[in-house]
């Protein structure tokens, strides 16, 4: 399957190189950034490169390209989504999956490959295993190890890889027993210039921070679970408790995980939080254009707009922008031709606005388009479909945890 | 481990010899001197005594790996350290050995001892890692030792050493094809393992060494299927694949009536099967159904029903894996459920969208119905990267139909404004197949593209153009406002594609416009030379064109172009240009052919259909690498087309309830993982409960969830019944035999027969020492006190009668051969606990042959048998006739050196041969003693 592994930075250096069969020449490469230098930018190189011997499948995530070497036959979802893994797994163990940070813990990270892919087909995947075998790095645990000379490697099989739970690990011990659950809405709409939606869906997902000792199992109820459209769960979650009866039972992982995502997708209900009025225009004689960009709140069910930025993707042709905005600030990139104006709160007596003049390159024809807009905003303390937690029930250990919900709505494009 | 550590000394010293020939380095080489030196240091390190040295050595060394540096001349300082204490270092070494073994095959020789030893270890976690690393390294030399060491490790107590046999077999299938038929009968043997944590890998061997061997997959199937929702998630998609294919051999098609109309038509199988056909036909589908009523295989059903659930998994390659087998496997009404599925993996990552918008894309060909609730999820959002957009758009393309074309031309609209202009083009290329295919639009998108043509872009409107050529073609009466309105464009637009495209247009309706098209061909002669080869070619084909209905206009242009022409430095179009003239210009060599030089040239010719590129690309199987890039990739297995009629179903039956033919407690053990503890709804498994220590009714709910498992539907299960008719009074003889089992005394009884077998145990140690690691039990699921430990070793503690070790009636039964594969000879043997007077390091089996059959078997008797180094057996004398419906036992000795290993032999009749295997439980191998009540009382107390 997974034969070989390439981490290569924006600069085009190949800083880490793993593989699990026979070498690869890392001259393979230069498939793929003769496909990089083609595609232009990094989200258009293809996921799947033939090369004349080998296939090349890489993703790329927080400015790096993970890209694997593949010989035969393997759903490129397979790698994909494995690769992605890995980098979750990165950031789950450093903090960041930066080329820092794995430069930083090369030795860990290549522990963490080798437990990770056997003979190039998966072996453990799971973090709560992983970190059994394989410990974090965390700064008390370095000068310990240095001290008194004990490693970073667990030396028994986790209990989790033989288990029926392999994504718990046994023995987990608390002090405080919490379980936080963070609920998390998208809103992804797209409006047309006059302001009516063309497109409008609901992402949800339920985030979880477990931390109980024992092997507790855990049931969690909605007040109005018929919401949900389509949902995917964690392995952990029993499918057939849902589909019965609706509720979500499940013994959790140790730590943090997402429990579920959902969707919810009925065009009525989507309200959207604010409302835009926009008017950017570009005149015909002289090299100049206004803009004028107004935001005001809508259906917040009395909860504060906040974090709201905008950005505008500005014609070629734009050089400069002369604005004034009554709150906030702005910045107009001109390599990028990106405006971004940062708003924050979002205040109800006094809307925002931003308004001035864009000067234009001299001789060059009117652009035929009006930018598009995008909004970003966040409310906190409010699932924008209504979804509502009606309890957690704990069974399987004596204690009692202490409970927590979170609502969040997010605007993100 | 103290032995492994007077290893490491001995290495060292041996090392230190070495030591004086790396001092001449420095001196090699001036440039690379100060790398030497800092190697040097890392040798010293790793020499040093101190663990913490050769860690952060071995750590230096690791990140040079990492970093592509070469380091492999430390192989000989690294290697020594392979039997390092500290488990840190021993990784790291492991992985620098499985880097560089291969190149220096020699050297890693020396490491394979400690690997042997290792592979011995007690702790389950040392032994696999030992498996791991012994596989990995690619020296053709152990290919022995590696296939031994899977071997052992296939029939090891740890599932998760099982399964790292599993992942060894194709590393060693890879290294020497020449072994595949030993490790098909290691994947055989892993195949029919209950855990799941075993399922997945084995799965995957079998795919990489024999795929083709799909008869392994029989007997597993249900068992598969059950398992699926439990396996870890790479493992599900390994699976599902592979049954995909099982299927699709073994069931029939669920859509055969559908296609058999269409058959009438035409050969091929899935031929079109578009909804607006199907409703014409319906009534005729209906009477032909009736004819030949679809039923469809319960084990078709319980695949379909198995898989549904993952849909909502979190990782995508399952979803996909899901979405794939319902295309391929499920009847049409049925397909609908993976839609959502696919539309929500459509939210994730971009590389994600990208593989499953291909997919899409061909699904949406076959079944455009399944999507168009969805339509909206396709639209294109700005931030999207190019190559998703036009994915979505070729997923638009396909859905569009009668009724959403309008607002898809909405949509389409507004892309066209978009700055992205390979985008633009795209969109205005999906304008141009959407016209085409509905012919109600065709006016409206033609008008529209014609407005394109002014646009300030130049891409724009050589896209536009190309299109429009395509659409002129159907129509051109119509249009030659349109032409001329293209004849102009010829001065400014410079995109070759576009302008060859003009030309022909031009040429071909020439005589539509009959003024314009000298004067463009007389442009295009000033300029020819300057021209792209497409263009030229075009200028020629127009040329020839003209010549043929204008000449008296055109005869001189035409003569110079082709003049041109001919000494162009691209031989296509000297060559073009000399075939032109001969054809069309008269003269008295000219040939026969110069007489249909109009027809030639001026043909009506067909207009193209704009097709999908996505056309005919699921002959792949969906998901696969090969569907990505509509190529086969390297070990693509070819996705069969369904039987005309069903194989026997009957192979997939599994005989008698399972419980009864484990052989050993280790296997019952691993049951209770098996048991599918996530996806019942019953709710009555806990994880502690699985775990739970094992009793009767434990075993017993075993069998039953079997059964529901594999048919909670009522019309299945009565199917099952059916086919496990014969079976039944098997199983009844089996129940009774339980029912005398609880019928004896059970006070205490599961403690006494601990009691005895730890006596067993440590008697028998001074008559056959057994040291072997299979017989030192790592328990795996509970703790390992001393108390588990051994009653991993009285492995039939239900069975076994509390006061007796001397042979009784309730020895139990193992079977041997069934009746029914061995064509009405039933052979059973049990292990009878006397002693085997010929040899005392035998273990006494004793076998009962029962002829079932209704004439008489002769011969009977043992051959070839195949054992593992050491065993021995002592065959019994052979029968030389067995009655009809008689039966009769003999005694035979085995001598199994203490392993659990089976011993494996040919049992022969006057006419067949049957190969068997006994493998013994642990228990059985030790040396039966008798005890008094009063003895054992004073052992007891003796040991504590």
């Amino acid at each position: 399957m997974i034969h070989s592994l390439f981490l290569i930075n924006n600069a085009g250096d190949i800083f880490l190189e793993k593989h699990w069969k026979s070498v690869i020449s890392r001259s393979v490469c230069d498939y793929f950034f003769e496909a990089q230098e083609k595609a232009m930018e990094p989200d258009n190189v293809p996921p799947v490169i033939r090369t004349p011997h080998h296939y090349l499948i890489n993703i790329y995530r927080d400015k790096i390209f993970f890209v694997s070497v593949i010989q035969t036959e393997v759903p490129p979802l397979f790698v994909i989504e494995f690769l992605h893994r890995v980098a979750e797994m990165f950031q789950d163990y450093f903090g960041d999956c930066s080329e820092v940070a794995i430069k930083d813990n090369v030795v860990i990270v290549y522990e963490l490959l080798e437990e990770m892919l056997d003979n190039g087909f998966p072996l453990a995947t799971e973090s709560n295993i992983l970190k059994e075998l394989i410990k974090p790095p965390t700064i008390l645990r370095s000068m310990v190890n240095s001290i008194t000379g004990s490693s970073n490697v667990g030396e028994t099989l986790p209990t989790g890889q033989l288990s029926t739970v392999p994504w718990r690990r046994a023995g987990v011990k608390y002090t405080n027993n919490e379980a936080y659950f963070d609920v998390v809405e998208e809103i992804d709409a797209i409006l047309d210039k006059s302001g009516t939606t063309v497109f409008a869906e609901i992402q949800g997902v339920i985030d979880a921070c477990v931390k109980l000792s024992g092997m507790p199992d855990l049931t969690l109820s909605f007040m109005n679970p018929r919401l949900l459209d389509d949902v995917s769960f964690h392995p952990c979650v029993r499918f057939k408790r849902w589909e019965s009866e609706r509720v979500l039972s499940f013994i959790p992982p140790d730590g943090n995980f997402r429990l579920m995502s959902y969707h919810v997708n009925a065009q009525n209900l989507v309200a959207i939080p604010v409302y835009v009025r926009q008017n950017i225009s570009f005149f015909e004689s002289g090299s100049s254009g206004r803009l004028d960009i107004t935001l005001g709140p809508k259906q917040t069910m009395g909860k504060t707009v906040e974090c709201v930025v905008v950005t505008v993707h500005m014609p070629k042709v734009v050089l400069n922008a002369n604005l004034t905005a009554t709150q906030g600030n702005y910045t107009y990139d001109p390599v990028t031709k990106i405006l971004v104006w940062d708003i924050g709160k979002l205040n109800q007596q006094k809307l925002p606005n931003l308004k001035g003049s864009l000067s234009l390159q001299s001789g060059a024809p009117k652009p035929e388009e009006n930018p598009s807009l995008n909004i970003d905003l966040k409310i906190q303390q409010l699932a924008i479909s209504g979804l509502k937690v009606n309890r957690l029930d704990m069974y399987g250990e004596k204690y009692k945890p202490f409970k927590g919900v979170k609502y969040v709505t997010k605007v993100f494009r | 481990m103290s032995s492994s550590s007077a290893f490491n000394d001995e290495k060292g010293g041996s090392s230190s010899v070495g030591e004086p020939e790396y001092g001449h380095d420095p001196a090699s080489g001036g440039i690379f001197s100060s790398d030497y030196k800092r190697h040097d240091d890392l040798k010293e390190m790793l020499d040093s005594n101190k663990d913490s040295l050769k860690l952060e050595a071995m750590k230096r060394i690791v990140a040079m790996v990492a970093r592509g540096k070469n380091a492999s001349d430390l192989f000989p300082a690294v290697v020594k350290n392979v039997a390092c204490k500290n488990i840190e270092v021993k990784k790291l070494v492991y992985v620098y050995l499985v880097r560089y073994a291969e190149e220096q095959q020699d050297l890693a020789l020396l490491s394979i001892s400690t690997f042997q030893r290792g592979l011995k270890d007690p702790n389950q976690l040392i032994r696999a890692s030992a498996l791991r690393v012994l596989s990995s390294i690619r020296v053709t030399i152990i290919v022995p030792i590696m296939m031994l060491a899977i071997k052992e490790a296939a029939s090891d107590m740890s599932p998760y050493v099982r399964k790292t046999a599993a992942h060894a077999i194709p590393k060693l299938y890879s290294l020497d094809p020449e072994q595949k038929d030993q490790l098909i009968e290691v994947i055989e043997k892993l195949l029919a393992d209950k855990t799941t944590l075993v399922a997945g890998s084995v799965v995957m061997a079998f795919e990489e060494v024999c795929p083709e061997r799909i008869e392994l997959i029989h007997k597993n199937y249900r068992k598969l299927c059950n398992l699926l929702i439990d396996v870890e998630e790479w493992g599900q998609v390994v699976i599902i694949n592979m049954l995909t294919r099982y299927a699709r051999t073994q069931f029939l098609n669920p859509n055969i009536n559908e296609s058999l109309l269409e058959e009438g038509g035409e050969k091929e199988f899935y031929a079109s099967d578009d909804d607006e056909d199907d409703e014409e036909k319906k009534a005729e589908a209906a009477a032909l159904a009736k004819r030949k009523p679809y039923v469809m295989d319960p084990d078709h059903r319980l695949l379909l029903r198995n898989t549904k659930p993952l849909l909502q998994s979190r990782n995508a390659a399952v979803v996909m894996a899901v979405a794939q087998l319902y295309f391929h496997l499920a009847p049409k009404a049925e397909v609908g459920v993976i839609a959502k599925a696919l539309v929500r993996l459509l939210r994730s990552h971009s590389e994600v969208q990208y593989v499953v918008l291909q997919n899409v894309a061909t699904m949406t060909i076959k079944r455009r119905g399944m999507f168009e609730p969805h339509l909206k999820s396709f639209y294109i959002r700005s931030t999207d990267p190019t190559q998703i957009k036009i994915l979505k758009l070729e997923v638009l393309t396909n859905l569009a139909s009668e009724t959403n074309i309008s607002t898809i031309l909405r949509e389409f609209q507004t892309y066209i404004k978009s700055m992205d202009k390979d985008f633009v083009a795209a969109t205005i290329e999906a304008i141009g197949r959407c016209a085409t295919n509905i012919g109600e639009v065709r006016d409206t998108c033609l008008n529209g593209l014609v407005q394109l043509l002014s646009n300030r872009d130049e891409l724009v409107v050589a896209e536009s153009v190309v299109v429009i050529k395509k659409l002129l073609q159907m129509q051109p009466e119509q249009h030659s406002e349109i032409i001329k309105h293209m004849a102009k464009l010829i001065d400014n637009i410079q995109v070759p594609m576009a302008r060859a495209s003009i030309l022909w247009l031009i040429g071909e309706y020439c005589e539509h416009v009959p003024k314009i098209a000298p004067d463009v061909l007389r442009k295009m002669a000033k300029t020819f030379t300057n021209e792209e080869d497409i263009v030229k070619l075009q200028i020629l084909n127009l040329a020839a064109k003209l010549y043929l209905t204008n000449s008296k206009q055109t005869k001189l242009l035409t003569q110079y172009v082709l003049n041109l022409a001919k000494y162009d430095q691209n031989y296509d179009i000297r060559d073009r240009a000399r075939f032109i003239r001969q054809l069309i210009v008269p003269t008295d060599k000219s040939g026969a052919l110069s007489k249909y030089a109009k027809k030639l040239f001026l043909a009506l010719k067909p207009a193209p259909v704009l097709e999908s590129p996505f056309k005919d690309r699921d002959h792949f199987q969906l998901g696969s690498l090969s569907h990505l890039l509509n190529t086969k990739a390297g070990g693509y297995q070819e996705l069969p087309e369904w039987p005309d009629s069903a194989p026997d179903p009957s192979v997939r039956n599994v005989e008698v309830p399972e419980w009864s033919k484990c052989t050993s407690r280790k296997e019952r053990k691993e049951k209770k993982v098996e048991k599918p503890f996530y996806s019942d709804s019953e709710g009555e498994s806990g994880p502690t409960e699985s775990a739970d220590s094992e009793s009767d009714s434990g075993s017993r709910s075993e069998s039953d969830s079997e059964q529901t498992g594999s048919g909670s539907e009522s019309e299945e299960s009565v199917e099952e019944s059916q086919s496990e008719e014969e079976e039944d009074e098997e199983e009844e003889k089996m129940k009774k035999k339980k029912k005398v089992d609880k019928s004896q005394p059970k006070k205490s009884e599961s403690a006494e027969s601990k009691i005895a077998s730890e006596i067993q145990f440590l008697l028998s140690t001074s008559v056959a020492p057994t040291s072997s690691p299979q017989v030192t039990p790592v328990n795996n699921f509970l703790s390992s006190s001393l108390a588990s430990d051994l009653e991993g070793l009285s492995l039939t503690d239900t069975v076994l009668a509390p006061t007796t070790i001397a042979p009784s009636a309730s020895v139990r039964m193992y079977e041997l051969l069934h009746r029914i594969t061995g064509e009405g000879l039933g052979v059973e043997y049990c292990f009878n606990r006397q002693a085997f007077s010929p040899d005392p390091h035998m273990v006494a089996v004793q076998i009962h042959f029962t002829n079932n059959t209704s004439c008489e078997t002769k011969n009977l008797h043992i051959e070839e048998p195949k054992l593992q180094s050491g065993m021995r057996i002592k065959e019994f004398p052979e029968i030389d006739m067995l009655p009809a419906g008689e039966s009769v036992s003999v005694v035979m000795g085995i001598d199994f050196c203490d392993s659990t290993q089976a011993a494996n032999f040919q049992l022969c009749t006057h006419t067949r041969k049957f190969f068997v295997s006994i493998q013994p439980p642990v228990g059985e191998l030790m040396t039966p003693i008798f005890l008094t009540e009063n003895e054992f009382k004073k052992e007891q107390t003796g040991h504590n």
